[in-house]
């Protein structure tokens, strides 16, 4: 039925006015605390006082000076990831005197639980992924549009990171902060002693498969346990076969699983299986990962962060090469590089305050404070200090960099429910099962008209 | 008029039934029970009802779990209608769910009654034995299912290279092979129930009267005909107790093959689903509700049963 959707209600018309007259209160609020605080803050010392009154002097465009404290809820849970992010903050704090109290929850937990965070009383400006899973509450009102400052950091961004920021109704919702590719990896030593090249068509890409196997190797490292990493193929598959424009739209609910066209990416992936390591189902993508990094495996369809499974000194052996041709109509342009950055909640207690340290994310600076601790991710922004790159780094932003289109993997571009309850065990049937394509697109296009129901 | 006359004699009853109830019950009494009865009540309608009914009447709506009661939109029956023909998963689930409570029921239960009797004989280093069997019961049983992982792993897992099966193209897939992963986690889900029920029993073998066992003894029963005939009826409250536990670990089987790979490929379960389809980013509400409303009756059919057993032989002594 085309009837409107009653989720999307609180975004639109009611929700907005209500947020921009509090904005405004609170702009009024702070403006005037602002006004009081920069003499001080210029009295108690020359470089911190100057630069609050500069930034102050910049926001004045958007509407009075940003003080005071602003909260943010982090999902950066992991060591590495956490302290990085510390040392952003920080430094956001030294430029600007705005305080920043992170509150940082279990990667895992954050995920499960941003369904009820963000109707709770969230934080200011939140961690999250672009593309469709952040569209899905943007379009529920759960998150404010930032589009006027998109207007200020555009120009640093490519078009292919805009889109991702983008939300169904054209304004932005985004600052991408970090991403990383997923390519077919491998090992250079492995390709120098057994004199194998980089394939760039599909056709290159099986007979160098078919030979590593007659060299006694597993060509491809292949583990699925957990659900999501056969996802990668998957995407791959249908963007070279059919297009990015065709996977998206598979992905938004808007094209049938039972179109002959998706149908043909798992006959191919199909034909390829038997040159995937054996018992991927059994295997988790460490372990997958640990057999390619023993050279038990030649190549391995993964995201960057396999080199976590890498010791540092085998690092720099570590190489990619970007999915190949399968369909000379799409070519190689389309990447899959899932893209990590901030969101701002509903009702920011701080907005001011907030959307300056949105800002700030959105520079090279502070995306360079933290991919110094953490070199497994990029930077989203152009023009980021590329110096502390290792090779793998710069190779990964000009793949990301290039890019025609870039997709947010299989569990961020669909709706999460689908992914979790549907792809999920239908791609481990696939691997299991891999004649009987047809029953089981039929079943995943039947699951798929009963969960995106509103977008019939 | 009857209007001046009637509120006479109810104000008399009232005053009469309250001095009545003075005499049973003081004052004090009563607020006593009202509390103890009222706060497990309110706890139990709170926690418990509350949330069943509420679950049951999801069932019948579609609802992503964002925005208010206005988002909730009633299906009717569809959800049902969906899960019984459209989910792949739900069959395989309540067939998991039988053969999990089957698999329980008549090995690994009679399993641990057999180590009981057993370590009921005073052997020797029956203490060391006992503690052998029992400790995987102070374990988790998600830890368990991580233990267990190691050892069942492909390539790195320790019966794999027991039986020096690594390799591709012979390995066995323990946990990926949707045939064989039910039997494997099952394995590991008994290494801690044989445990449970073996000491639950020893404790009741203990307690048994040693003059009913020389009786029997004395009548020419051998050990089999003496635990079936005589300690295996007289320990009729263990059995009950053990069936009921048996029942109850076997609905709720969840951690483990939440822990090995969250239900899918073979390990589907009914917790699993719900939990698949209601926890996480965008909740099915209503469809998770009808799968949970479904596991409420399968486990009602269950408490009921044992519910009459239980009242019919109070009633009977």
């Amino acid at each position: 039925m085309p009837s409107p959707r009653n989720s999307s209600d609180p975004l639109t018309p009611t929700g907005l006015p209500h947020l921009s007259r509090r904005s405004l209160l609170q702009g009024m609020l702070y403006g005037g605390a602002g006004l009081a605080a920069v003499p001080i803050l210029s009295a108690c010392g020359d470089g911190n006082g100057g630069t609050a009154a500069e930034t102050g002097g910049e926001a004045g465009e958007t509407g009075g000076a940003a003080t005071g404290t602003v909260t943010l809820g982090s999902n950066a849970s992991d060591e590495a990831p956490k302290n990085a992010g510390a040392a952003v903050y920080e430094q956001f704090t030294q430029d600007t005197g705005i305080e920043v109290t992170v509150n940082t929850v279990d990667h895992g937990t954050f995920q499960e639980q941003i369904n009820t965070y963000l109707q709770g009383t969230p934080e200011d400006v939140f961690t999250w992924f672009a593309g469709y899973r952040m569209q899905f509450f943007a379009a529920r009102g759960l998150s404010n549009p930032i589009t006027d400052l998109w207007g200020d950091i555009g120009a640093d961004y490519s078009q292919a990171m805009k889109d991702a920021s983008t939300g169904e109704d054209g304004e932005q919702y985004f600052v991408p902060f970090l991403a990383y590719p997923w390519a077919v990896f491998y090992r250079k030593s492995l390709f120098e002693d057994n004199g194998y090249t980089i394939p760039t068509t599909y056709d290159d890409y099986v007979a160098l498969a078919q030979g590593m196997q007659d060299d006694g190797l597993t060509p491809l490292a292949f583990a699925d346990k957990d659900g999501w990493p056969a996802m990668g193929t998957f995407d791959y598959m249908n963007m070279r076969l059919n297009g990015y424009d065709f996977h998206i739209d598979l992905m938004a609910g808007k094209e049938s699983w039972e179109d002959d066209r998706v149908k043909e990416v798992f006959n191919t992936w199909a034909e390829l299986l038997p040159l995937h390591q054996e018992g991927a189902l059994g295997r988790t993508w460490q372990e997958a990962a640990q057999s390619f990094h023993a050279k038990d495996a030649g190549m391995f369809v993964f995201g960057m962060f396999v080199g976590q499974q890498f010791p540092a000194e085998d690092l720099e052996d570590l190489d990619f090469f970007p999915f190949p041709e399968m369909n000379p109509d799409f070519g190689q342009g389309a990447v899959e590089a899932p893209i990590d950055g901030y969101m701002l909640s509903k009702e920011p207690k701080n907005r001011d305050a907030a959307i300056e340290l949105l800002r700030f994310l959105a520079t090279p600076e502070a995306q360079g404070i933290y991919l110094a601790a953490d070199p497994t991710n990029i930077a989203a922004v152009n023009g980021a200090d590329t110096s502390t790159y290792n090779e793998l780094q710069l190779k990964a932003e000009e793949l990301i960099g290039n890019a025609e289109a870039i997709s947010q993997f299989l569990d961020r571009d669909t709706r999460p429910d689908f992914s979790t309850t549907v792809v999920v065990p239908s791609l481990q049937n696939f691997i299991n099962n891999p004649g009987d394509v047809d029953n089981l697109l039929r079943q995943m296009e039947e699951q798929k008209q009963a969960i995106f129901v509103e977008d019939e | 008029m009857s209007s001046t006359v009637a509120p006479a004699p109810v104000a008399v009853s009232r005053r009469d039934r309250r001095q009545r109830r003075h005499s049973l019950l003081t004052r004090r009494d009563i607020t006593v029970l009202i509390l103890m009865v009222g706060i497990p009540t309110l706890i139990q309608v709170l926690l418990i009802w509350g949330p069943t009914i509420a679950s049951v009447l999801l069932s019948f709506t579609r609802w992503e779990g964002i925005g208010g009661l206005s988002t909730i939109t009633p299906v009717g029956l569809k959800n049902y209608q969906d899960v019984t023909t459209i989910y792949p998963p739900f069959w395989p689930a309540l067939a998991h769910n039988l053969i999990w409570l089957g698999f329980f029921l008549f090995i690994s239960t009679p399993a641990g009654i057999f180590l009981a009797v057993l370590l009921d004989k005073e052997i020797r280093f029956t203490r060391v034995y006992q503690s052998i069997f029992f400790a995987p019961v102070v374990l988790s049983v998600a830890l368990i299912g991580f233990m267990w992982q190691l050892i069942y792993a492909p390539e790195q897992g320790l019966i794999n290279n027991l039986l020096g099966r690594t390799e591709q193209g012979n390995l066995i897939n323990w946990l990926g092979n949707p045939s064989i992963n039910l039997w494997a986690v099952l394995v590991a889900a008994s290494w801690r129930h044989i445990g449970y029920v073996m000491i639950l029993y020893l404790a009741g073998l203990k307690a048994v009267d040693p003059a009913l066992k020389e009786a029997a003894a004395v009548d020419g029963a051998n050990e089999r005909q003496m635990f079936l005939r005589v300690v295996f009826p007289v320990l009729k409250p263990i059995n009950i107790v053990i069936l009921v536990i048996t029942v109850i670990e076997s609905l709720r089987a969840f951690d483990i093959v939440y822990v090995v790979n969250k239900g899918t490929n073979g390990l589907e379960l009914l917790s699993i689903l719900i939990t698949n389809n209601m926890v996480g980013e965008a909740s099915r509400i209503g469809f998770g509700s009808a799968l949970a409303v479904i596991l409420l009756v399968i486990s009602l059919g269950f408490i009921i049963t044992y519910l009459f057993q239980a009242f019919r032989k109070e009633a009977a002594a």
